[in-house]
Parts: C-alpha cells; sequence; structure tokens
C-alpha cells in the first residue's frame, strides 16, 4: 500500500515543464537537475515534494521530448506514482523502465494536498480527504513484468533478453 | 486481410504476422542518440552489462542539440560520447555535421527500416517509409547491446491527401492545420499514414516536415509510402541501391480515416503554449515578433532556405526583429551557399549558425527575453521551450517566417509571394 499527498497538476504537461531545456548541462549532475523538477508548472514543487507522494494530472501528461530524464527527476524527488487521465506515449514507457508507475485513471475529483492511499496490486486508489475510492486501468501485462524488476535495466541484469 | 504500413514493416522485422494491439520484438536496422540523451543512455548501458555493441555500423552518436558546446557541463557529455565511439565503433557526427534526423535522413535511413532514436523528432524517418520511433535512453541502450526490442504494434489513421497547396501554403500548414484538428493527444500510441493523390508529388523534404510533427499528435510513427519520388531522392543521395517499395496493403485496416483536400489550406500557426492551439496567420497579424527563427530537423532543409531566401532576396528584415537561420545539416549548409540562398539571407539581416538544432530548445544561440515573442519554424511551442518561461513561441512555415521577418509582426505569406 502507498501512502502520500496528492501535487495537482493540470492538462497538457510537457516534459519542458518537467525539466525544461535550459538545464541540459545538469543531465549528467542528477542531484542538481532534480531540483528543477516540474519547476515551469510549479516552481515550489521541488521544495514541498516528500517522499511517498504522488503526482496526480489531467490530459497527456509527459507529452514532447523522448527525455527519460523526467520520469527520474520525479521519481528522485521521492513520487511513488503518477496519476493522469491520459498520458504521452514515450514518457510511459520511460515511466516504466524507470520503476515508477504511471495509472491512467479520472483524476478529476482529487483535490491537491488529498492524502491518497494506492494499493497497486488490487488496482484502488482510495482519497482519504474526499472519501472517495476508485480503479485504475490495467498496465499491459509485458510492461508489468519490467514494472515488477524495478526498470528495464534491473529487467535486463536479471534475463538479459526480453522475456515478454 | 491486408497490412498497414506499420503491421508490414513490424511483421517483416519481427518474423511474425503482426496485427495492431500485438507485442513483437523487432529487429533494429539503425539506433542512434544525440548529445542531451546520449550520455545517460550510455551509462545505462554500461549499467546492463553489455560487453559491446551488437551492431556498430547501425549504432549512432550525434552531438546536435549543443553544438558547439555553450558551457563546460555539455563539453564533459560531448567528451562521454566521444570516448564511447572510440570505444565501440559507434558512428558519431560532431560539432558541425548537423541535426540528428536530417542526417538520418541522407545517410542512413533505408524504406522498411525500423529506426529507434533518443529523441522523439526520430519520427523524420518516416518520410522515407521507414518505421522510425523515438524512445527514452534506457530502451535505446538496450538496442544498443542486443540489435532489438519490444513494440506494441499500433493501430494506424489513414491520412488522405487531394488537391494542390494555394502560393505561399506548405506541408506545414497541412501539418499544424492536422494537429490542430486532432489535437496533441488525437493520435497517441497510433501510427499516422499519409496518402492519396497529393502525396506521389510531394518532395521528400515536405514529407519529412510533415512525418517529423507526427509526435505533436502524440503518435509513434508518421509513415509515407516508399514511390518513385523516394527512390529519386536516394539516388540523388548516392544510395540509390537502398530503394525498396513499401506500400500499405488496398485492403489494410485503418482505425480512423482522414480526408484532407490540401487547396483549401491557408497558412497556419500555432500559438503559444501548445502545438494544437492552432489558427490561420491572418487571424494573429499585427503581433509583434521580436524573433524569427528558420531551421531545425522540421524545416531546416535546402527546400525551406529556398522558401525564405526568395521572400528576403534584396529585401531587409524589419529593424526591431532578430532573424536567425540554422541550416539542418553540413549537406544543407553546402547546398544553400552554392544556389545564393545564404548570400540573400545575411544581405536582409539574418544571423547563420552552424548545422545543428540552434535555439530550437532552449539550450543556447537565441534565448528569448521576458515577454519576447519567436516565430518558430520549429515543431514546439511549450512555455519555456526556448529557454525562458516568460517568453512565447509561434510555429509557422519558412514562408510565415520570411514574411514576418520583413513586417515585424506575424504575417500571411501570401501577401509577399
Amino acid at each position: 500500500m502507498l501512502k502520500g499527498r496528492a501535487f495537482k497538476f493540470g492538462d497538457s504537461i510537457s516534459t519542458d515543464h518537467i525539466i525544461p531545456g535550459r538545464f541540459a548541462h545538469l543531465r549528467s549532475n542528477l542531484p542538481e537537475l532534480a531540483k528543477h523538477v516540474l519547476e515551469d508548472a510549479d516552481p515550489t514543487f521541488a521544495s514541498r515534494v516528500k517522499e511517498g507522494d504522488f503526482v496526480v494530472a489531467g490530459n497527456n501528461f509527459g507529452l514532447g521530448s523522448s527525455r527519460e530524464h523526467a520520469p527520474l527527476v520525479i521519481k528522485m524527488a521521492g513520487v511513488k506514482a503518477i496519476l493522469a487521465k491520459s498520458v504521452a506515449r514515450i514518457f510511459f514507457r520511460n515511466a516504466i523502465n524507470m520503476g515508477l508507475p504511471v495509472l491512467i485513471c479520472d483524476t478529476d475529483t482529487i483535490s491537491d494536498g488529498d492524502e491518497l492511499e494506492i494499493d497497486l496490486a488490487v488496482g484502488t486508489v482510495r482519497d482519504v480527504t474526499s472519501g472517495n475510492q476508485f480503479t485504475f486501468g490495467k498496465i499491459p501485462e509485458a510492461m508489468l513484468r519490467i514494472l515488477d524488476e524495478g526498470g528495464l535495466i534491473p529487467y535486463i541484469q536479471k534475463y538479459g533478453d526480453f522475456k515478454l | 486481410m491486408g497490412k498497414t504500413l506499420a503491421e508490414k514493416i513490424l511483421s517483416k522485422k519481427s518474423g511474425s504476422d503482426a496485427k495492431a494491439g500485438d507485442i513483437v520484438i523487432a529487429g533494429v536496422d539503425l539506433v542512434f542518440v544525440q548529445d542531451t540523451t546520449g550520455p545517460l543512455t550510455v551509462r545505462q548501458f554500461q549499467a546492463s552489462g553489455f560487453k559491446g555493441l551488437a551492431n556498430p555500423q547501425k549504432t549512432a552518436l550525434f552531438i546536435d542539440h549543443a553544438a558547439p558546446s555553450p558551457n563546460n557541463g555539455l563539453s564533459n557529455d560531448h567528451l562521454l560520447l566521444r570516448q564511447f565511439a572510440q570505444q565501440t565503433g559507434a558512428i558519431i557526427s560532431d560539432v558541425g555535421g548537423g541535426v540528428c534526423h536530417q542526417i538520418v535522413v541522407e545517410s542512413l535511413a533505408k524504406p522498411g527500416d525500423v529506426i529507434v532514436g533518443a529523441d522523439s523528432h526520430t519520427v523524420t524517418a518516416g518520410g522515407l517509409g521507414a518505421f522510425a520511433t523515438g524512445m527514452g535512453s534506457s530502451d535505446v541502450a538496450v538496442v544498443f547491446g542486443l540489435g532489438k526490442t519490444w513494440f506494441r504494434v499500433p493501430e494506424s489513421f489513414r491520412i488522405v491527401l487531394s488537391g494542390n497547396f494555394q502560393k505561399g501554403v506548405c506541408a506545414k500548414d497541412l501539418v499544424l492545420h492536422l494537429i490542430g484538428q486532432i489535437g496533441a493527444d488525437g493520435a497517441t500510441y497510433k501510427a499516422l499514414e499519409f496518402g492519396g493523390d497529393s502525396v506521389g508529388a510531394m518532395p521528400v523534404s515536405q514529407r519529412f516536415t510533415i512525418a517529423n510533427m507526427a509526435v505533436e499528435a502524440g503518435a509513434k510513427v508518421g509513415l509515407f509510402p516508399a514511390d518513385e519520388t523516394t527512390r529519386n531522392y536516394l539516388a540523388e543521395q548516392g544510395r540509390g541501391e537502398h530503394y525498396q517499395p513499401v506500400f500499405p496493403d488496398a485492403d489494410a485496416i485503418y482505425e480512423q480515416t482522414f480526408n484532407i483536400d490540401v487547396a483549401n489550406l491557408e497558412p497556419t500557426i500555432s500559438q503559444p503554449h501548445t502545438v494544437d492551439n492552432t489558427a490561420p496567420v491572418r487571424e494573429l497579424k499585427g503581433t509583434k515578433i521580436q524573433q524569427v527563427f528558420i531551421g531545425t530537423c522540421t524545416n531546416g532543409r535546402l527546400e525551406d532556405l529556398e522558401i525564405a531566401a526568395n521572400i528576403l532576396k534584396g529585401k531587409k528584415c524589419h529593424p526591431q526583429t532578430r532573424l536567425v537561420v540554422t541550416p539542418a545539416s553540413r549537406q544543407v549548409l553546402v547546398g544553400a551557399l552554392k544556389a545564393g540562398y545564404i548570400q540573400s539571407l545575411i544581405e536582409a539581416g539574418a544571423a547563420i549558425l552552424p548545422p545543428g538544432c540552434g535555439p530550437c530548445l532552449g539550450l543556447h544561440q537565441g534565448v528569448l527575453g521576458d515577454g519576447e515573442a519567436c516565430l518558430s519554424t520549429s515543431n514546439r511551442n511549450f512555455k519555456g521551450r526556448m529557454g525562458n518561461p516568460e517568453a512565447f513561441v509561434y510555429l509557422g512555415s519558412p514562408a510565415t517566417a520570411a514574411a514576418t521577418a520583413l513586417a515585424g509582426e506575424i504575417t500571411d505569406p501570401r501577401e509577399v509571394v
């Protein structure tokens, strides 16, 4: 069971919002890079987020570039899952490859700061603050196997090849 | 049952009867990274325990996003890529070579290939009939080591193009119009497959512009058939032997079909801060623009510079508007020099930057000031994209860009062509 606070974002949060190109010189210095996570969407996010919290967004989260640094810095901030109404294709695959669950569900009723409890195995989200409970879409099986190993690199370290 | 282009290519490369929705493992004909995604790829490759590259001659590293380097952080990333190339035998394209996607279509991509790049605009090579898509550094690191990857075979949207463009209207206007119609997530996980009467005569440069922006509608690939026009392009590039015809089956199944009569299109623009926030250029007439940028993997080709040079020849840019031009590759720069386009652009007041990504993604070479607006021929206008979240980016065609540079405000190019 995952427990944490919701940080609510709107629609169309791009990888440029998550980690802007102007910080490309920090991509080989991940602790410094991570200080700028989601800076162009909410400049206060990096200082407020705590281990165990969740990013909750609207439609098409993570659109834009292929930069894997985007899910990576969100994970480094301590975020345990991303909840969104929909998510861009490359970001989705990158997040799973980083071992960061992306849960597709109707996030409209979740408010900023709500306390959430997520049961990944059962597939439910309970909003403790509002009392609402809902389910999220199944992560495709091929990706679940990668997620279960903690990401693509641990998966390849273990199996040496794709065992989908 | 017939197959779409996506199903055909992935069937062949996976050795299976691939249908939309299937998960397949396919061999990769070309894999590449650029300088902002490559260093993480190298580290993930090393962490995976691979002993060497599966196919050094099919693995390429491009130094293009920050070339030449603006600071020591990126310089050290470039060093890492150069060392990796030396150790592994991978192909490397260094400072001055140009944008990865342009070099890929000039020199490396073949019709029917599966191509994976650690850059979302890898889709550009779909203009040659290659199943080309962007992935993150870890996925690409595994392709470096294994020479293959997994795909979910996408459902396809067929985009049927008919008619001829009006004067002053081009492929960029078409693709912006399409994204405005279906939305920035309208084709998420899908293949966009282009066909119809207008495609046969469409030069590959325009096909690349359209395929390049497929990802801005969320698509996995943007595919064109490989036809006589493709054959001629490859022959001009000195690699006619790389041609093979690639067409969808007549009875292929498409999830949706869109018909566009291109004669009805007018110059189109994307307004800040999303690509699908489109409008006819004429509706934005009068919007002041401080910087015009012509270049990128979307519109930095010889044909694009030709359009701009023809509009600007013998004239001067507006005194309150800077014009920055970045040829997409060394080949494009040499061609533009020989044809006199560079001279025309310089005499009109342009600053010519070396081949590469230029100011597109806000790293260097034209970062905007607070409150400034740029009309760019690139593919993204997200908040902060050109280095400043307090600035505004409009996307348009090379003709719209040149007309706007003259007037100092957004201008419909039909007024000047």
